[in-house]
C-alpha cells in the first residue's frame, strides 16, 4: 500500500480546456505535517491543480488519491459576499457546521482577528478578511489546510505576519498545509517544499534546492531579482524568525 | 364591513407578501433579480399552454416556469454567452412566444392586463387555495434548505469542500423559486413579480443583521405594501397590482428617513 504514507497524491494528472493544455503530467504527493507551496506565474495553472486536488474540478486524466476520512479546511482565493447580505463575522464562522460556536473565539484568538467577529463580514480590512478565512478552514479540524493565495490583498508587513502565522498553525496542529501563491521569497521561509509550476512542474524540492534551480531562475529571471530586493528591504526593518533568512539565500 | 372579493384579495396578497420575503431575500443576495423576471415573464407562454391542452391556467404557468428553470440551470453552464445576455433572450423571447401563441389562438380572449398587471380584485377561493397550497409548500422547501442555501450563497466552492451538494441545491431552489413567481403570478402580475420579490428585501436590508431577520422583515414589509395598496386601489380607485408596488417603493423610501436601529 504505497499510497496510505500520503494525505494526497495525484498521479499523472493532465487537464485540458478545449485543446488547450492546462495542466502536464503532474505528479504531487503530501505528508501529514507537510508544508507545500504551488508557485509559478499567472495563468500557470495552480488554483486549477488546487481545484483538482480538492476534487471541485474532475481532471482530463490521471488520479487523485485522497486519504479515506481526510478533513481538509480550504481557504478561497476570492470571497465575495453582496453587500444585502447580513453576515457577521461569528455566523460566517457558526456555517462551518457541527454546533461547535464556543470554539469561534479562540480559533479567532489564533488568528489574532478576535476583535472582529461581530462586525458585518463585508466591512473588515482584507488583512482581517484572510485571517477569518483561515480561521473558517480551522473550524473543520483540519489534517490539511488548503490555502489559496492566502496572503493576496494583504501588505508585505502583513503577509510575513501571515506565513509566520500559517508555520505556527502548522507546528501546533500538526496538519499538512499546501498553499498556493505568486510571490516567491517570502513564501520561501514558510514552507518545507517548493513546487514551481508552469502547466508542467519546472521543479521542486526544498526552498534551498529550487532557489538554485536552472528550471526557477529561468522562468522567474528577473522577478526573482527584484523580489529579492523588496524582500531584503524588508528584512532589514524587522525581526524576523532567523530560519526566514537562510531559505533565501 | 368587508367585502367578501376584497377578503380573499387581502388574503391572497399576504400570502404571496409571505411568500415574497424570503426567496426574495434569496433573489437579492444572489443577484437574481434578472432571473426572477425571465420566470414571470414566461407566465403568458403557461398560460397559452394551459389553453392548447386544457389544463389549469396556473398549472400551465407552473409548468412552463419549471421547464425555463431546468433551461437555465442548463443554459447557464455553458460559457459562450454571459448570463444576463441568455437571461434577456429567454426572458423576452418567451414573453412575445406567449404573446404569438395566444394571437393563433381562436376563439380565446384573454385579459391581457390581468396577467401583465394581476388581478387581486378577481382571486377565487381556488386561487386562494394554489397561492397557500403552492406558497407553503414553496417556503417548507426554502426552510428545508436554508442552511446550505445560505453557505452556497457565501461561497460554492467552500460549500463544495465542506461536503454541501451544491448542484442538488441549487436546481431545488430553482424549482422552488420558479413555483413561487408562478404563486406570485396572480396578484401583481408578471410585469411586477420581480418588485415584490425585491423590494420588500431592499427595505429590511437595512434594519436586520441576520439573514434570518431579514427573510422576516422582508415578509412583514410585504404584507404591509399589500395592505397598503389594496387600501390605495379601493380607496381611489386605482388598479391594484401597481398600487402594492407603489406602496412597497413608498416604504422603501421611507426605510431611510427611519434611523438605522432595530438589529437583532
Amino acid at each position: 500500500m504505497d499510497g496510505s504514507d500520503y494525505l494526497l497524491e495525484l498521479t499523472d494528472i493532465n487537464q485540458f480546456q478545449g485543446a488547450r493544455q492546462l495542466l502536464q503530467q503532474i505528479n504531487l504527493q503530501l505528508k501529514a505535517g507537510e508544508i507545500l507551496t504551488i508557485i509559478g506565474p499567472n495563468g500557470a495553472g495552480k488554483t486549477t491543480l488546487v481545484r483538482i486536488a480538492l476534487g471541485l474540478l474532475p481532471a482530463s486524466s490521471g488520479t487523485v488519491y485522497r486519504r479515506p476520512g481526510l478533513h481538509i479546511g480550504y481557504m478561497p482565493q476570492r470571497l465575495h459576499i453582496d453587500p444585502t447580505f447580513p453576515l457577521t463575522v461569528r455566523r460566517f464562522l457558526s456555517m462551518a457546521g457541527r454546533k461547535k460556536t464556543e470554539r469561534i473565539l479562540p480559533l479567532l484568538k489564533e488568528v489574532g482577528a478576535a476583535e472582529v467577529i461581530d462586525a458585518p463580514l463585508q466591512n473588515i480590512s482584507g488583512g482581517e478578511l484572510q485571517r477569518v478565512l483561515l480561521a473558517r478552514a480551522l473550524m473543520r479540524d483540519p489534517d490539511l489546510l488548503v490555502l489559496d493565495e492566502p496572503v493576496q490583498g494583504v501588505d508585505v508587513h502583513g503577509q510575513v505576519e501571515l506565513y509566520q502565522l500559517i508555520t505556527r498553525i502548522r507546528e501546533r496542529r500538526n496538519c499538512a498545509v499546501m498553499m498556493v501563491s505568486h510571490d516567491l521569497h517570502l513564501v520561501m521561509a514558510a514552507t518545507d517544499r517548493v513546487l514551481c509550476l508552469n502547466r508542467h512542474i519546472c521543479c521542486s524540492g526544498t526552498p534551498e534546492a529550487v532557489t538554485n534551480d536552472p528550471a526557477y531562475l529561468e522562468l522567474f529571471g528577473p522577478l526573482a531579482v527584484q523580489h529579492l530586493a523588496v524582500y531584503s528591504h524588508d528584512r532589514s526593518h524587522r525581526h524576523d524568525d532567523p530560519a526566514e533568512h537562510g531559505a533565501c539565500q | 364591513m368587508i367585502d367578501d372579493f376584497l377578503l380573499r384579495a387581502l388574503l391572497g396578497g399576504l400570502g404571496v407578501a409571505l411568500v415574497a420575503g424570503p426567496f426574495g431575500s434569496f433573489v437579492v443576495w444572489r443577484r437574481l433579480a434578472y432571473f426572477g423576471d425571465t420566470l414571470a415573464h414566461s407566465a403568458l407562454l403557461g398560460v397559452a399552454f394551459g389553453f392548447l391542452l386544457q389544463l389549469n391556467l396556473t398549472f400551465g404557468i407552473l409548468l412552463i416556469c419549471q421547464l425555463l428553470a431546468v433551461l437555465l440551470f442548463f443554459g447557464q453552464r455553458q460559457k459562450l454567452l454571459s448570463s444576463d445576455t441568455l437571461l434577456g433572450i429567454f426572458s423576452h423571447g418567451a414573453l412575445s412566444v406567449g404573446l404569438v401563441a395566444l394571437a393563433f389562438m381562436e376563439g380565446i380572449r384573454v385579459d391581457l392586463l390581468a396577467y401583465l398587471f394581476g388581478d387581486i380584485l378577481a382571486i377565487g377561493t381556488a386561487d386562494l387555495g394554489w397561492i397557500f397550497a403552492g406558497g407553503g409548500l414553496a417556503l417548507t422547501g426554502l426552510l428545508w434548505l436554508w442552511k446550505p442555501l445560505l453557505a452556497i450563497t457565501i461561497h460554492e466552492d467552500l460549500a463544495r469542500v465542506e461536503g454541501v451538494p451544491v448542484d442538488r441545491i441549487n436546481w431545488a431552489f430553482l424549482a422552488l423559486i420558479a413555483l413561487s413567481v408562478a404563486v406570485m403570478m396572480k396578484v401583481v402580475g408578471l410585469l411586477l413579480v420581480t418588485s415584490l420579490l425585491i423590494i420588500p428585501a431592499a427595505t429590511a436590508r437595512r434594519f436586520a443583521r441576520t439573514p434570518e431577520l431579514m427573510a422576516l422583515l422582508a415578509s412583514l414589509i410585504g404584507c404591509l405594501a399589500v395592505g397598503g395598496g389594496l387600501y390605495g386601489s379601493f380607496r381611489w380607485d386605482t388598479p391594484a397590482g401597481p398600487s402594492i408596488v407603489v406602496a412597497a417603493c413608498g416604504l422603501f423610501l421611507l426605510s431611510w428617513l427611519l434611523p438605522k436601529q432595530l438589529s437583532g
